[in-house]
């Protein structure tokens, strides 16, 4: 399934249903461009999870509103609730592991 | 990546991270060695050394310069950056330095000793929440607040003007300042306690000239601070390699070159396998 950008305007209605991965990133920030691949193949191969980011850069509110602190950030919501959340970088493993 | 497509990615450009690197490319390998300043090292500090064969009496900057001219007449080429993650991704291995990614099929570490890498109180506890290592990373987060940066690395001021430069409000702290310092928040940090005088800030940037080995890779065995390695100087992780005074003493030039010139042999091996 394809990665879907979230700005401030979709992010609620995007996060309401099912389970679903955010990655909060930055083009200037190293670890980032890292995490990114490793979120498109969890996207590739996880039909059932939508997979989206955030840049944190262009969406300061939305940053601001989950107290991003330090990215990459991953988040995990289940039927719009927040379910897990890890600071820095996670393999593949782990996001399966953050999702479940 | 743009940091470029490696076999070997050595980090640290002392006599083992050269040494592995020389190998390396004698064994037809595109190697890349990714390193602070060499010059700001313990070793080029050091008045004259009388134990490595062959050059009586240089002094450790005369003979880490005759070193890096060596690498440098093999076309061998050095990338100056501070390293902040590594991770195994597909096979191979992604690391980024500053802002750039780097991929490799195997990497080596040699980034040197680690004694001064002691994490913090509350260090550990506020990774993530408020502490951070990497200023390029997440500066912008903390534009227009007040952050506290300890300076105890030898980039550590560069980074402190870049968080100054994008609007942070930054109280630096240097190495004596840093030493019975403490990071203590709620469930961000909100201070930092120095000198017995508590610092009301929203971040802190401990940066160093390295991050520890077993967190810049988690799962990365270690024993007594040292990376734990085996004969092929292998690690616990597979196609990473570990030479020189980050596996252990005695800190020697002579030990970390022979650790090299083994490592990279073995990356080389490892590297064979996989190509089968």
């Amino acid at each position: 399934m394809s990665v879907i950008d979230l700005t401030a305007e979709n992010f609620d209605q995007t996060i309401a249903g099912g389970t679903v991965l955010v990655d909060f990133w930055a083009a200037w920030c190293g670890p980032c461009k890292m995490q990114s691949p490793v979120v498109d193949a969890f996207a590739r191969d996880h039909a059932d999870v939508t997979v989206c980011k955030v840049n944190v850069d262009e969406q300061p509110t939305l940053a601001a509103r989950f107290g991003i602190m330090s990215i990459p950030t991953l988040m995990v919501f289940k039927d719009g609730q927040l379910h897990k959340k890890t600071v820095g970088l996670s393999g593949g493993d782990e996001i399966e592991e953050m999702c479940r | 990546m743009d940091g470029g497509n490696w076999d070997i990615l050595i980090l640290g450009a002392g006599p083992a991270g050269i040494s592995a690197a020389l190998t390396a490319h004698a064994r037809g390998r595109r190697a890349l060695v990714l390193s602070g300043d060499p010059m700001a090292t313990p070793l080029a500090k050091a008045p004259a050394i009388h134990n490595y064969p062959g050059l009586p009496g240089m002094s450790g900057r005369e003979l880490l310069s005759a070193m890096l001219a060596g690498l440098e007449r093999q076309g061998v080429r050095r990338v100056t950056g501070r390293v902040t993650a590594v991770m195994p991704f597909d096979g191979s291995f992604m690391v980024s330095a500053e802002q750039d990614v780097f991929q490799a099929g195997s990497l080596i570490l040699a980034a040197g000793a680690q004694q001064s890498l002691k994490p913090l109180p509350g260090e550990a506890e506020y990774l993530g929440r408020g502490v951070s290592y990497c200023a390029t990373c997440d500066g912008m987060l903390y534009r227009g607040r007040t952050v506290a940066v300890l300076c105890l690395g030898a980039q550590a001021e560069e980074d402190a003007d870049l968080l100054q430069s994008i609007g942070c409000s930054v109280l630096r702290f240097g190495r004596a300042q840093a030493k019975d310092a403490q990071i203590i928040g709620t469930d961000r940090v909100t201070g930092l306690v120095c000198g017995g005088q508590e610092h009301a800030v929203d971040g802190v940037f401990v940066l160093r000239d390295a991050v520890a080995a077993d967190v810049l890779l988690p799962g990365l065995a270690m024993e007594g601070g040292h990376i734990a390695v085996d004969g092929d100087m292998g690690t616990s992780v597979p196609g990473v390699f570990a030479a020189g005074d980050c596996t252990g003493r005695p800190y020697q030039i002579a030990r970390a070159v022979g650790q090299g010139n083994i490592a990279a042999l073995a990356a080389d091996r490892y590297l064979k396998e996989r190509e089968k």
